[in-house]
């Protein structure tokens, strides 16, 4: 029987003979999966031809590299807060996708991935690109199953689905043997997965540890919060903002939180981290009590941890028990989904304001901007600096852009300098500092937030490590925007040399192809700006093209991100510049 | 913060490959597994798997929540020596001329809490059932007799204050916050792996 004339309507309840691949589709069909990233090969066959006879209700995005298309995944979910599909084939299909479950297992975010494998009697035997997907992946992935019988495909990808997206998202990766793809079997139609006996996706919240909580926040003289991306995961951003607002207290986002409520909202006060801002950083050390939500205490974030918060009584809000105490010991732990904890933590708080408190931000803030944040957004130099280009892109975009970015300074730029009125709007790479994450993500992204306007921010590095992505462009058409900062130079490795290892820059100059003239060579329109007087044109230009389009810019070759928590250092030895090195 | 033993057992689904995945939340933090046994647990198609690690008990409370996350894994419990009963199983072999020989075997067998396994023309095979000291006293002995063989199992472990699962697991979770109680009650259901 040929499958493609088995095609199976959705739900079927009926006892019908099909094979395991329609299966996988009417898995996925019944997901409401719309968007898949893929690239076929031997071991998928059967499923890609099963893809073939709904091509109309399943938009198959063919990557050009299989580490692309869960990038593209990881996009889409962040943009739109649904599951990234990925398919990719036995061997070397699947190992490819193992950096970005990495990173999607390191930054929470929901994708399943199919990959085909050897037909089960060859599983052992080093067959023709059979590797062992199953342990390879383990470490990188919430959940994985290897499949060799077509009865198993709707139960195991309901439980796909269902732990992907539940409790604390994360990746999980389904290994499909071929001979279950071409099984014939009764199918039973597809049911959703509510329950896995043995995970409980997130604990169940008691009052008691609210109440405790809120005793803490009314008493706090200087409390201040810090939020991460569990604000955005829990979907949550209002419950957070009417927390926010009803308490009065400052607020900082961490790379990963960014967005979560508007950047220029009264009450938030910058980002944390090795290069976040100098007020939140600073005033970590200084608060009474320090209100974490959603948010896990990362290294990057905490700088040295004995020289963390010491004086701060903690209270952490979290989806997943194993967080509390794991870096940072916590005097009030509030287990649970901050949808339900944030509304019953408000309930229970006075409503308050903290002026004088926030003064203190804002003059620190005030000492950053005069002695940092007016020389890189007004530069007195000829030399175009990362922080222009990102003020720019922020008057022309009012704000409304999803901004994706890639790995090292320009990211941390990027997050620094971006004005986001909308949540969901900051993806990046965060916990795995994946370069070559930015091109794919960005189409991701776009196929995730249609009506959005999707622009990819990278250097001259992290371009060239997805660079064949343009040609996914080139084929699709999602309208993503690419601006490449160039300075030439492996720019934060650089800047490590140049701090740390005596100028000694090992392997950090980097030359690079015309980007323009590559962007062309995939039908894509580009622009290369090497002085300021063109910048905005041709941003302007590239934002009003109804295609996808690159702009070069050659910035400063030898710029530094500063403010910086220097590595072994704590959160109050932030540093300026190098002056004060 | 000081090391000491900590014995974990841990309840799971009988997934293959499951062992792996336990066994590299140890590997990835560079910790060693000095005792690793599984077996059927009380419960019908529930595994148990039962570990001996030397860490300080920080590092152990936040090695436990990471593997109560694996999906599969339902429940882990955390003990040290005084909160378990445990034993080890090790067998010897030795030539029997020799142990005929030179002692009372009877008088040894005693003295040490050993037993004969097999007692043939060539070779005997004792048993020593115990913890630590009892089996490494034997050993000793033994290698004053020609031993030719000597072998010992991972440490099997009965929490004392635990009665079975069920009502450890309603215990603790009335005292745990991150654990809804409702969800146990398909602990006991052996074929409803995807339950609706």
């Amino acid at each position: 029987m040929n499958s493609a004339q088995t095609i199976v309507p959705k739900k079927v309840s009926a006892n019908i003979q099909t094979n395991g691949s329609v299966a996988v589709i009417d898995a996925l069909m019944s997901e409401n999966v719309t968007t898949v990233f893929g690239y076929p090969g031997g071991a998928i066959m059967p499923i890609y031809d099963a893809l073939y006879d709904y091509i109309d209700k399943i938009n198959h995005i063919l990557v050009r590299h299989e580490q692309g298309a869960i990038h593209a995944a990881q996009g889409f979910a962040r943009s739109s807060g649904e599951v990234g599909v990925v398919f990719a084939t036995s061997g070397p299909g699947a190992t490819n996708l193992v950096t970005g479950l990495a990173d999607a297992q390191i930054d929470s975010t929901p994708v399943v991935c199919i990959t085909g494998q050897v037909f089960a009697h060859l599983l052992g035997t080093d067959a023709f690109q059979e590797t062992d997907v199953i342990n390879i992946t383990s470490p990188v992935t919430k959940w994985n199953y290897q499949v060799t019988d077509a009865n198993e495909i709707s139960d195991v990808l309901a439980k796909a689905f269902y732990i992907a997206k539940s409790g604390r998202p994360g990746p999980v990766l389904i290994d499909i043997t071929k001979n279950a793809q071409l099984q014939m079997f009764d199918y039973k139609g597809y049911s959703p997965c509510i329950h896995v006996r043995s995970y409980r996706p997130k604990p169940i919240v008691r009052e008691t540890y609210i109440y405790e909580a809120a005793q803490l926040i009314n008493s706090a003289k200087k409390p201040f919060v810090i939020f991460g991306q569990g604000v955005i995961l829990g979907k949550a951003e209002q419950e957070f903002l009417d927390f926010l607002e009803k308490s009065g207290i400052p607020a900082a986002w961490t790379i990963m939180g960014m967005s979560a409520v508007p950047t220029d909202h009264p009450l938030c006060v910058g980002m944390l981290g090795m290069h976040g801002n100098l007020a939140p950083n600073y005033m970590t050390n200084q608060c009474d009590v320090l209100i974490a939500i959603g948010m896990r205490f990362d290294d990057r974030v905490t700088g040295r941890l004995d020289k963390y918060a010491k004086q701060a009584k903690v209270i952490h809000l979290d989806i997943d028990p194993a967080e509390i105490d794991k870096n940072v010991k916590t005097t009030v732990a509030v287990w649970g989904d901050c949808k339900e904890t944030l509304p019953l933590l408000t309930k229970h708080i006075e409503k308050r304001t903290h002026k004088a408190w926030l003064e203190e931000f804002r003059k620190l803030n005030q000492k950053e901007q005069d002695k940092i944040i007016t020389t890189e957004l007004n530069p007195a130099t000829d030399e175009l600096t990362m922080g222009e280009v990102i003020k720019l892109l922020n008057e022309l975009t009012n704000g409304e852009a999803i901004t994706v970015t890639d790995v090292g300074q320009h990211q941390m730029v990027a997050c620094r300098y971006s004005h986001q009125k909308n949540t969901r709007s900051n993806i990046t790479s965060g916990g795995l500092g994946t370069m070559g994450f930015a091109i794919p993500a960005a189409i991701g992204a776009k196929f995730g937030a249609p009506h959005r306007e999707v622009i990819a921010i990278m250097g001259d590095g992290g371009a060239q490590m997805n660079i064949q992505e343009l040609g996914t462009i080139m084929q699709f058409k999602p309208n993503v925007k690419i601006v490449i900062l160039n300075n030439q130079f492996l720019g934060m490795v650089r800047q490590w040399q140049e701090l740390f290892h005596e100028k000694r820059y090992s392997f950090t100059d980097i030359t690079s192809p015309d980007f323009v003239m590559l962007a062309q060579a995939y039908g894509i329109n580009g622009k290369k700006v090497t002085q300021r007087s063109n910048l905005k044109d041709t941003l302007n230009e590239m934002l009003q093209s109804n295609e996808s389009y690159l702009v070069e810019v050659m910035v400063g070759k030898q710029d530094n991100v500063f403010p910086m928590v220097p590595q072994g250092k704590g959160v109050a030895e932030i540093v300026l510049g190098v002056d004060e090195l | 913060m000081s090391k000491q033993e900590f014995t974990l057992s841990i309840y799971t689904e009988n997934h293959v490959g499951l062992i792996n995945k336990i066994a590299t939340m140890f590997t990835r933090r560079k910790i060693s597994i000095h005792s690793l046994n599984t077996s059927p647990s009380e419960i019908d198609n529930i595994y148990r798997f039962t570990l001996v690690v030397i860490e300080s008990a920080e590092v152990v409370q936040n090695l436990v929540k990471q593997i109560e996350k694996l999906v599969d894994v339902f429940k882990v419990f955390c003990n040290t020596n005084d909160e378990i009963i445990w034993q080890q199983m090790a067998l010897y072999k030795v030539p029997t001329q020799t142990i005929m020989k030179d002692i009372k075997v009877e008088r040894v067998l005693r003295e040490f809490g050993a037993k004969a396994v097999v007692i043939r023309e060539d070779y005997t095979i004792f048993e020593v059932t115990g913890q630590d000291d009892e089996i490494n006293k034997f050993l000793n002995f033994l290698h004053n007799y020609n031993l030719k063989e000597f072998v010992k199992s991972a440490r099997i472990a009965i929490i004392r204050a635990n009665e079975g699962v069920h009502k450890k697991v309603i215990e603790m979770d009335a005292n745990d916050p991150t654990k809804d109680p409702i969800n146990n009650e398909f602990l006991s259901k052996k074929t409803m792996v995807f339950n609706y």
